[in-house]
Order: C-alpha cells, then sequence, then structure tokens
C-alpha cells in the first residue's frame, strides 16, 4: 500500500511509507519471534496464548461435568477431581481472563490513544514471556502426574506441608508469585501509556472508556497483586524453609493467609470485570451508532469502582466466625460496590435506547453480557447480606454467581471484542453469520450449565465435592447442567474455528469496517509496525465521527513535537504528552527489537525451577542470569533507545 | 419477546423442578430452625426484589434494542441521559440496597444470640468426619447430633487438621471449624426430623464424603437418648458377639477406636460406643448395615479411599463375629 | 487498496507542557506496588500481634535498640548526599553526582553490614514461631531492598564516571534516587513496628 486513503498514514512525499515499515520491521522468523517488541505483536500473542489456556481449562471444565453428571459416578476419582478444579479455577483466573484482557489492552491501548507503542516496550515484551513461562512452569505439573490439588484459593493449613506433602502444591504457590510479577509489570506499563502516551489534543475528558476500564482495572493490579503474592510466597515460605506463618501450634494464623487472598481476591473480581465493561463500552455506542450516553458517569463509575473494591474482601469470610459487627461493616460496603454497575448498565440502556442498534455479533455479544450479568450482579448483591451469605457460601449457589460473572459477564464481552477488534487486527472480518450460531449456542449453552446451580445450592449442595449420592434431589440438574457446558464448549469451538477461518479466508475489513469513533480505526488493518505515520490531533472524544478526515499533526519543529509527524516515525519515536490535557512535552525514543526481556524471563523463570525442585545450584544460576541480563538491559538503555 | 418468554418458561419449569425435589433435599428453603427460618424469610424477600429489578431492567433492555429499529428512527427521548442513570442506576438501587440492609442488620441481630440454659455440644473436623461430644453428659459419638426441639444449642466448633465447615442446610448457615480458633454456632431447632449435613468447606481427598446426619427429637425422646447413652454399653448378650469383642480387642481396632466401658480407648477413629445404633458409616458415606459394615472393616479404602483405616483383613467367621459384636452396641 | 490520496487537514500543534518523564511515572508505579507489599507484610505482624496473648511471644526477648536507632539515622541520612547527587546533575555537575553516589552509598553499605551482622546475632530461628517468621522475612525483606540499591547503585556510578549523564540526559539517577528514598522511607515504618513497637506494651 503505496499511498492510502487513511489520513494517518499519509506521509505526504516527506518519506516513503515502505522506508517506514523497513525502520519499525522486526527481523524475519525465529530470531523476530524472540526480540520483538511490537506492542501488536505482544498483543495478539497474548490474546493466543490466552485462549490457549482457556481451552484447555474449558476441557478440564468437561471433565468434572462429565463427573458430576450423575451420582455416585467414575469418571475420574477425588484425587484426580481435586486436581481438575485447581487447575481449572487457577488457570481460568490467572492464565485466561487476566493475560487476555491485558491481550486486548496491549492491542488496543497505543491504537486509541493514537501513538506508536506503549511506554515500555520491552518491559511489555518481559511481562507477555513472563506470562507464557508461569503458565508453562504451571502446567508442568500435569507432567508429573502431581498437579496443584489445593483449591484455586489454597486455603491453609490444607496447603501447609503437614497436609500436602507433595510437590503438588510448590507448582501452585510458585506460579501465582511468578505469574503476579507479570501482571504487575504490565499495570506499570498500561498506566504510564495512558497518562503519557495520548495524542495532542487527547484530553483526559476525551480518553476512549476502554482506556478508562484499563486504567482502573491497572491500578487495581497495583494495589491487590502484592497481597496475593504475599500470601503465597509466605505459604511456599513455610513449605519450602520451615517458617511458622501459617501454623496454628507456632502462633501461625491460618485466618490471616484468607484476608490476604482475598483483599487481592476481590478487587481481582473487578480487576477481571472492568475492562469487560470497557469492551462493552466500546460496542455498545458504536453498535448504536450514537455516544455513550453519561461519559463522565461511566469514567467515574470505573475509578468508583477501583476505590470501593478494596473495602469488601471480608464477605468471602462471613462463615468464619468474626465478631458481626465487623462483618456488617463489609457487607454494607459489599452492597454499595453494585452502585457504581448500576450507573454503567443504566448508561448502555440509555445509549440503545435513543440509538438505532445493529445486531451485529459483537453486539449480540455485548446484549448477552447484558442479560447475564443482571442476574450475577443481583445474585452478588444477595451474597453481600450476611446471614443468606452464612447459607450459600461455599454451595453451588455461589459457583452459579461467579460463573455468571466471570463466565458470562467477562468472557462475553471477550468474544465480543474478538468480533469487534479481529478485523483491526487481521484485516479480516470474521462470518457474522457463524458468529451469529456461535452466539446462540454459548448463551444457550451457558444458561442451561449455570442457571440450575442457583438452585442445586437452595438444595443443599456443597461446593467442590467431586461426587455425591443419588436421591437427594441433585440430579436431574446436574444432568441438565452438564449438558449444557457441552453446548456450551460447542459454542467457543465454532468461534474458534471462524476465527482461524477468516484469518486466511475472512471478508476484507477496510480501516473501519463499523463506522466506529475511536482512533484505533484511524489506521490501515492491520495497522503497520509503527501504527500512525503522523500522530493525529484529536479535539473531540469522538474523533472519527467528528473530525472527518481527521486532522493530523503538522510539528512546530521545537524538541517536544518533532515526533508527531512522518519524521518521527522515521527516528523511531513518539511524543510523550502531559497527562491530563495531552500537550506534547517530549520525544520519546523507542527501543529497538531486543533479546533482553526474554532472558531476563527465563533468568526468572530458571531460579522458580530452582525453588521448585529445591536445587540451590538451579537457583542461584537463574538468578546469575537474571542479574546478568538486566544489569547488560540497564546498560544498554542508551544504546536500544538511539 | 419469544425469547423471553421462553427464559420464563426454563425459569417456571426449573422452579417446578425444586418444588419437586425438596421433600427429598436438604435445602435451605425447607427451614427446621428459627435461623433457617430467617433466612429463607430473607431469602424469598430478595427473591421477590431481584425477580421485580431483573424483569424491569431485563424489559427495559429488550425496549431499548428494538426502539430505534422502527421506522424513521429512534423517537426523541423526553429523559436526560444524565438523569436516566441517575435515576435508575444510582437511586434507585439505593433505594433497594436500603431496604437489604436494613433486613441484614434486622436478621443478624437476632441471630445466633447466647441464649439461657443452652445444651453443649462439642463437634471437632476430623480428616474426613465429625467427633461430637456432649461434655455435660460425658456422651461421645461420631457423624450424628442428636438435638432436642426447642431448647437452645450451643455446638462449638473445632478442627485439629485442616478447616473444615459445619452446614446443615435445614438448620440454618455454615460456621466453619478453624484450627486455633474456637467458633460456636447457636441455633434452635423448630421441627423434628433427621436432617443431612455436609463439610462446606474443601478439606482435601475425600471432602465429598465427609457429611453427617443432625437427628432433632422431641424433648422427651431426646432425654431418654440421653440417659441410655451416658450410661456404657452393657456388654455382649450372645456368644458370637462375645467372640466379636474379644476380637476386637486383639486385632488393631482398639489402638484407634474407643468403646467406653472396655480396654478399647484409641482416638485416631471416630468413638464405637454406640455404633449399632448409628444410621450410616464412614461420614454418612453408606449404610449401617452389616454387609456394608464387614465391607468397611475390611476395605474401606475401595469405599471411601484416602482416609485413615487401614484395610484389616479377617477370616470371616472372624469377621461375622466382630460385625455382631459392634452392631450390638447401641 | 486505493492509493488516492484524499486531502488532508494538518493541525499545528502549539502548546508545549511541562510533565515528568515515564520512567519516573513508572518508578512511581512500581513504588506504589512495592508499598503494598511492606503494608502486608506490616499488617501482618499486628494481626499476629493481636491474636497472641504475649508480644513477642515467650522465649523471645525485645529488639535491643541503642545501636540499631543509630544505624537507622544512618540509612535514613544518606538520602541526602542522593539528593545533594540528584540536583547536582540536574545543573549538569558531575562531581557533585559521583561524591554524592558515593557518598549514599557507604552510608548504605554501613546500614547494610549493621543489618548482617544484626541477623547473626539474633537468637532466634525463623521457623520457631509466627513472630519469628514474620520478623526475619520483612527486615529480611527491607535489608534485601538495600542490597538490591547498592548494587544498582554500582551501575549507576560506573555510567557516572563514564559521563553517560548530563544536564539533559540523567533519568536513570532521577529514577534510582527515587528508588532509594522509597528504601528509607520504607524502614521509617518497618523499623518503628519491628524494633521499636515490641517495647511499647
Amino acid at each position: 500500500m503505496a499511498v492510502t486513503d487513511v489520513p494517518s498514514q499519509q506521509t505526504h512525499g516527506k518519506i516513503h511509507p515502505e522506508e517506514l515499515e523497513e525502520i519499525w520491521a522486526d527481523a524475519p522468523g525465529t530470531p523476530g519471534f524472540f526480540s520483538t517488541i511490537d506492542h501488536k505483536r505482544i498483543g495478539m500473542r497474548y490474546i493466543y496464548t490466552a485462549f490457549f489456556f482457556f481451552f484447555t481449562s474449558g476441557l478440564l471444565a468437561l471433565v468434572m461435568r462429565d463427573q458430576l453428571a450423575s451420582p455416585n459416578n467414575h469418571v475420574v476419582g477425588p484425587e484426580v477431581y481435586n486436581q481438575l478444579m485447581t487447575m481449572h479455577g487457577t488457570t481460568m483466573i490467572f492464565l485466561f481472563n487476566t493475560p487476555v484482557l491485558a491481550g486486548f489492552g496491549n492491542y488496543i491501548l497505543p491504537l486509541q490513544l493514537g501513538t506508536r507503542d506503549m511506554a515500555f516496550p520491552r518491559l511489555n515484551a518481559f511481562s507477555y514471556w513472563i506470562f507464557v513461562l508461569s503458565g508453562i512452569f504451571f502446567y508442568a505439573s500435569f507432567l508429573t502426574g502431581k498437579a496443584p490439588d489445593g483449591g484455586w484459593f489454597g486455603y491453609t493449613p490444607l496447603t501447609d506441608k503437614a497436609f500436602s506433602p507433595g510437590i503438588n502444591l510448590d507448582f501452585w504457590g510458585l506460579a501465582i508469585v511468578f505469574v503476579g510479577i507479570s501482571t504487575t509489570v504490565g499495570a506499570v506499563n498500561f498506566i504510564v501509556t495512558a497518562f503519557k502516551m495520548r495524542a495532542p489534543g487527547m484530553t483526559i475528558n476525551r480518553m476512549p472508556i476502554f482506556v478508562w476500564a484499563i486504567l482502573s482495572m491497572a491500578f487495581m493490579v497495583l494495589f491487590a497483586v502484592p497481597a496475593v503474592t504475599l500470601a503465597a510466597a509466605l505459604l511456599e515460605l513455610d513449605r519450602l524453609f520451615g517458617t511458622a506463618f501459617f501454623i496454628p501450634h507456632l502462633g501461625g494464623n491460618v485466618l490471616l493467609y484468607q484476608h490476604l487472598f482475598w483483599f487481592w481476591g476481590h478487587p481481582e473480581v473487578y480487576i477481571l470485570f472492568v475492562p469487560a465493561t470497557g469492551m462493552v463500552s466500546m460496542i455498545i455506542p458504536v453498535m448504536s451508532r450514537r455516544p455513550l450516553a453519561g461519559y463522565l458517569w461511566v469514567a467515574t463509575a470505573l475509578i468508583a469502582i477501583a476505590f470501593i473494591s478494596f473495602g469488601v474482601w471480608v464477605h468471602h469470610m462471613f462463615a468464619t466466625g468474626m465478631p458481626v459487627q465487623a462483618m456488617s461493616f463489609f457487607a454494607a460496603v459489599s452492597l454499595i460496590v453494585v452502585l457504581p454497575s448500576g450507573v454503567q448498565f443504566f448508561a448502555w440502556i440509555g445509549t440503545m435506547w435513543q440509538g438505532r442498534v445493529r445486531f451485529t455479533t459483537p453486539m449480540l455479544f455485548a446484549i448477552g453480557f447484558l442479560l447475564i450479568f443482571l442476574l450475577g450482579g443481583i445474585t452478588g448483591a444477595t451474597l453481600a447480606t450476611m446471614p443468606f451469605d452464612w447459607q450459600v457460601t461455599d454451595s453451588y449457589y455461589v459457583v452459579a454467581h461467579f460463573h455468571y460473572v466471570l463466565n458470562g459477564a467477562v468472557v462475553f464481552p471477550i468474544f465480543g471484542a474478538i468480533y469487534y477488534w479481529y478485523p483491526k487486527m487481521s484485516g479480516r472480518k470474521l462470518s457474522e453469520r457463524w458468529g451469529h450460531i456461535s452466539f446462540w449456542t454459548m448463551f444457550i449453552g451457558f444458561n442451561m450449565a449455570f442457571f440450575g446451580m442457583h438452585l442445586l445450592g437452595f438444595l443443599g449442595m456443597p461446593r467442590r465435592i467431586s461426587t455425591y449420592p443419588s436421591g437427594l434431589g441433585w440430579d436431574g440438574l446436574n444432568m441438565i447442567s452438564t449438558i449444557g457446558s457441552f453446548v456450551f464448549a460447542v459454542g467457543t469451538g465454532i468461534t474458534l474455528v471462524n476465527w482461524f477461518h477468516a484469518r486466511w479466508w475472512g471478508k476484507e475489513a477496510g480501516p473501519d469496517p463499523w463506522e466506529a469513533d475511536s482512533l484505533e480505526w484511524a489506521t490501515t488493518s492491520p495497522p503497520p509496525e509503527f501504527n500512525f505515520a503522523s500522530i493525529p490531533v484529536v479535539a473531540s472524544r469522538h474523533p472519527l465521527w467528528d473530525q472527518r478526515p481527521l486532522p493530523t499533526a503538522n510539528p512546530n519543529g521545537d524538541e517536544a513535537t518533532k515526533s508527531l509527524g512522518p519524521e518521527g516515525a522515521e527516528h523511531h519515536q513518539t511524543p510523550e504528552t502531559t497527562g491530563l490535557d495531552a500537550r506534547p512535552t517530549a520525544t520519546l525514543d523507542l527501543p529497538h527489537p531486543t533479546y533482553l526481556p526474554f532472558l531476563v524471563a527465563c533468568g526468572i523463570a530458571v531460579f522458580f525451577v530452582g525453588l521448585l525442585i529445591q536445587a540451590v545450584l538451579v537457583g542461584i544460576i537463574g538468578v546469575a542470569a537474571f542479574v546478568v541480563a538486566l544489569t547488560w538491559w540497564a546498560w544498554r538503555t542508551e544504546v536500544d533507545l538511539a | 419477546m419469544r425469547r423471553r418468554l421462553w427464559f420464563g418458561l426454563v425459569v417456571v419449569l426449573l422452579l417446578a423442578l425444586v418444588a419437586c425435589s425438596t421433600k427429598q433435599s436438604p435445602a435451605i428453603t425447607d427451614p427446621k430452625s428459627t435461623e433457617a427460618h430467617t433466612i429463607s424469610g430473607t431469602w424469598w424477600l430478595m427473591c421477590g426484589l431481584a425477580s421485580a429489578v431483573y424483569l424491569v431492567v431485563g424489559g427495559l433492555i429488550v425496549v431499548a434494542l428494538f426502539r430505534g429499529r422502527r421506522k424513521g428512527g429512534p423517537t426523541p427521548f423526553r429523559i436526560r441521559d444524565n438523569t436516566f442513570i441517575v435515576v435508575g442506576g444510582l437511586i434507585i438501587p439505593a433505594a433497594i440496597l436500603l431496604v437489604l440492609g436494613a433486613q441484614v442488620v434486622h436478621a443478624s441481630n437476632n441471630l445466633r444470640q447466647p441464649e439461657k440454659n443452652p445444651l453443649h455440644i462439642e463437634v471437632v473436623g476430623k480428616r474426613w468426619w465429625w467427633a461430637v461430644s456432649y461434655p455435660d453428659q460425658g456422651i461421645t459419638t461420631a457423624n450424628e447430633v442428636h438435638i432436642p426441639v426447642g431448647r437452645p444449642i450451643e455446638i462449638g466448633l473445632d478442627s485439629d487438621n485442616v478447616i473444615h465447615s459445619f452446614w446443615v442446610p435445614q438448620l440454618g448457615g455454615k460456621v466453619d471449624l478453624i484450627p486455633g480458633q474456637h467458633n460456636i454456632w447457636r441455633l434452635k431447632a423448630t421441627k423434628s426430623g433427621t436432617f443431612r449435613g455436609e463439610c462446606a468447606e474443601f478439606c482435601g481427598l475425600q471432602h465429598a464424603r465427609m457429611n453427617f446426619l443432625v437427628v432433632a427429637q422431641p424433648a422427651a425422646t431426646f432425654d431418654q437418648w440421653l440417659v441410655r447413652h451416658q450410661l456404657p454399653p452393657s456388654g455382649p448378650d450372645n456368644q458370637l458377639a462375645a467372640t466379636g469383642q474379644m476380637i476386637f480387642m486383639r486385632e488393631p481396632c482398639s489402638g484407634c477406636h474407643t468403646i467406653r466401658g472396655t480396654t478399647a480407648d484409641g482416638t485416631i477413629g471416630p468413638d464405637l460406643t454406640d455404633v449399632g445404633s448409628r444410621l450410616a458409616l464412614g461420614a454418612n458415606t453408606i449404610p449401617n448395615t452389616d454387609g456394608y459394615l464387614s465391607g468397611w472393616i475390611v476395605d474401606s479404602q475401595s469405599i471411601k479411599p484416602g482416609n485413615l483405616m487401614p484395610p484389616i483383613p479377617m477370616s470371616s467367621s472372624d469377621l461375622q463375629a466382630v460385625v455382631a459384636y459392634l452392631r450390638s452396641l447401641k | 487498496m486505493s492509493t488516492v490520496a484524499i486531502p488532508v487537514p494538518e493541525a499545528t500543534v502549539p502548546v508545549k507542557g511541562e510533565g515528568r518523564p515515564t520512567p519516573w511515572w513508572g518508578m512511581v508505579c512500581l513504588i506504589m506496588t512495592e508499598a503494598t507489599l511492606f503494608a502486608g507484610l506490616i499488617g501482618s505482624y499486628f494481626f499476629y500481634r493481636a491474636a497472641s496473648k504475649q508480644w513477642p511471644p515467650p522465649g523471645i526477648e525485645e529488639p535491643k535498640l541503642t545501636l540499631s536507632i543509630i544505624m537507622s539515622f544512618v540509612l535514613w541520612g544518606s538520602s541526602i548526599p542522593m539528593i545533594f547527587a540528584e540536583r547536582g546533575i540536574k545543573r549538569g555537575n558531575q562531581a557533585r553526582l559521583r561524591i554524592g553516589l558515593i557518598g549514599a552509598w557507604i552510608m548504605g553499605a554501613a546500614f547494610l553490614g549493621y543489618s548482617m551482622k544484626d541477623f547473626s546475632e539474633l537468637h532466634f530461628r525463623w521457623g520457631q514461631n509466627a513472630y519469628s517468621s514474620i520478623y526475619y522475612t520483612t527486615v529480611g525483606l527491607h535489608t534485601f531492598h538495600v542490597f538490591v540499591g547498592l548494587v544498582m547503585s554500582g551501575v549507576v556510578q560506573i555510567k557516572a564516571w563514564l559521563g553517560k549523564f548530563s544536564e539533559e540526559r540523567h533519568v536513570t539517577v532521577q529514577v534510582y534516587a527515587m528508588y532509594w528514598h522509597f528504601v528509607d522511607v520504607v524502614w521509617l515504618f518497618v523499623m518503628p513496628t519491628f524494633i521499636l513497637s515490641p517495647h511499647i506494651k
């Protein structure tokens, strides 16, 4: 594509676009694979890797559902069942939901902000490598036949050495600490990118809602993840080095573990849920052909959720016998956290109310999200009412509730996001027809699989049981649930096939297939390595609706603005702008492809393997590799950035 | 609209299914204690509110979807966006939450309060069974909690291993058994009956088979039970059982189990003083019959893998004698 | 793909803003998350204390004060040469940078040496009880941060001696200085919690 009709790619003859591509291209083949720091390649990898874990972990769930299909079943024994349950939960939270949202954030955020890469492209690559290596580390447990079996929450003292002497739980505890590095580093990157890399004119109240959502998520990560890292690290200190944090007869306290775990655990729900609502807030206005109703209310709600989510964790511990007065506070806050979600909900309805809705596949998934999350949110409020929680906590009611939230209200938007953004990523559209079929299969399967679980909870079926006797009235509902889960799986499989079909045979998407408003649609599909030859200048919340054709920047020739035009792309630079009103302040040299992030991540991985197998030498080798690579990294900063 | 009707139909069908199955299920909507009553009342209040909210908001969604597709595009909407959001998303939910909050305060203030002259029961969570004792009466049993109807009861809950959770859905909410912490659950049964209890906190391999029974009896029947169980069992009343007792004391059995009034005083396994009168074996895993009992003795690992009892190989005549002895302990 | 260019308006970007560099923002974020980690540990300490009858538990003496307080002031004081160094390079003064960095390094190293000696003289093991575990872990983690800071300082100092920093390019120094101040500030919380608070009954 020499000269295109996409304004942001026009270089006005100053430099040829193909020369730009050459400057920005990764090395071909394997070297490029390991050294790339392009946020789009990394974002895609995040998404593909996370989906690999999604389907793997989904298969584990199908085996569990198979086991629970009928009473006294013998598909798997309790030993295997407990492993499946632990792997399923941990994988979905840590290796699918969190990273897949990071993947979309990675791909979309710089494009929506109108910049050429993330603030720290090398850290970005590093955080991906940590994610994938920790995933391999965690799944290696299956090869040893000793997968973790202490539940995804790993409560002590069950997970202490005394009751779980095997290596199983070490895989778990270490993997939690390991993958936390990736999440944290990613969050830092998102925050700095969102604040410092916006196109000129994109003041903070013009940021797309998806960016607000990612920002809210990233701040929650910064303050929540240390808690789970601490919980898992102290557990591993107990297990590997004989400390006494959670050993009751040595003054250890098992409830401390629960406090630490849920101090992360509840914000984590919002860490997953908030970016998903951000996706919905992008899809619904575009598909309703009008701006989002109550932009400021929604942005405020996203920030409010981030704050309130830190005051609710004790509602996971209502049955631990704490004083009722203390628990009442957390019950109240848990009710209040409903309000920001209510605000978002009515913003979405208000948007559709005055729009003309197009029933495209992304919109269908958004509607599915609304109907499912409405129920998941309501059952969430019921769980905050303490006495009722005493009854249904740790029963199938809770299983139903959080699948409505984490599967329905997170996975559905993610599938919508695939249909919505994949045309940008690949330049090709997924089949709408098969998209509709996939949606309906998933929607019906989902409700079949999980609605009955509410009732199972009422009928007294506890969570995490590997089998149950007949004659308790649980048989029929469990069978329906199992059938539903298989229907749901087929629905996701249809999208998978659709996805790969589109990769090679999909219809050409063009730069802006949905007539959308945000900046990612202002560049070609797929975008060039440098995203924008000239950075757009934003004067509206909906630049592509209000500013056609979209103006691009004309540098003033000073240090702060010189990277805005194609010359910036030529010099591998991108502008840096002020945090609130997005005025250009400086030019940022973007680093060139490097192996260092991969090497540093490998060093950390070797260190964790050393801890796992308790081999001092391996640990030392890992730390040495890490230190050398990191020093080299720090040393090369000027070189890479030159 | 058709889809919503269809959805409603499914919900009704499922509710009907519940209605049919509650008779046999340990359902929280079938309350048999004061606490369970209050909570189930809270639930029906919430269920009403929740259904109303779901129908109204769901209805709004459906209308919003199709409103703009009519000919001529969307008709102008007189309410401003922000008003719509604030009223629908903030003020109305806040009002509903206030009702819920009031109900929480009201319900939790009246629940689990200490009352005069309670019956004390101690329950200790084991892997994977329940040790039950009545400290004031000197009675020890396992996996079966007998309680009188109408009298306040305090169940002390402890664990010397991992965390368990004590849950009898028909009698009320859960309370965890946490090592290093003594929890108390207070309740008052309102109806007699035999209720299924379950461990509700994941406790490892046999979490699924760590159940128990609560037998709520009228005060008079319960007092008889107390009196009968305060005495140690009278000796075996026939030859076979007497042989069984001898074998029991000779074999490793007595090292792990206690039978009051005999030399068997082990504390690793459940107390067997009244095993013959229990309704089930292996923490409510199998029925208490001669056949199941002999199966359990010979190879409990095939019934409940991972439990602490090793297989006890025995000749069939010895086994028959031991079973006769144990079944005679009432 | 069309090859016809549509005319695109070019917007001039007149206003230049002021702002901190991206690595500064990155370090602020890192400090926030690390501070939360330490807050979690300090919170855990008080959680244990609230749950136990005697503190420190039987058989463990209260931490010694005199030398500990003196060395704490050495560590806190090391922020002064660090500020001196940072302000120096902002004006392009290489000598001030080098002297400040080495001064802070010596003070930090003195504190590290004291900490190591203190650990080797502790009369309890980390696995003895919850108190000893949280003591070793938290104080140890802070000491480790000091150690990492000294290693990082090595890299920064070599770069300083090679003259890689200037009035315009000194983000590394700025960011490193922030890390060092953070390590000092953490000790402002860890030290009163672990060394002083057991004396308060």
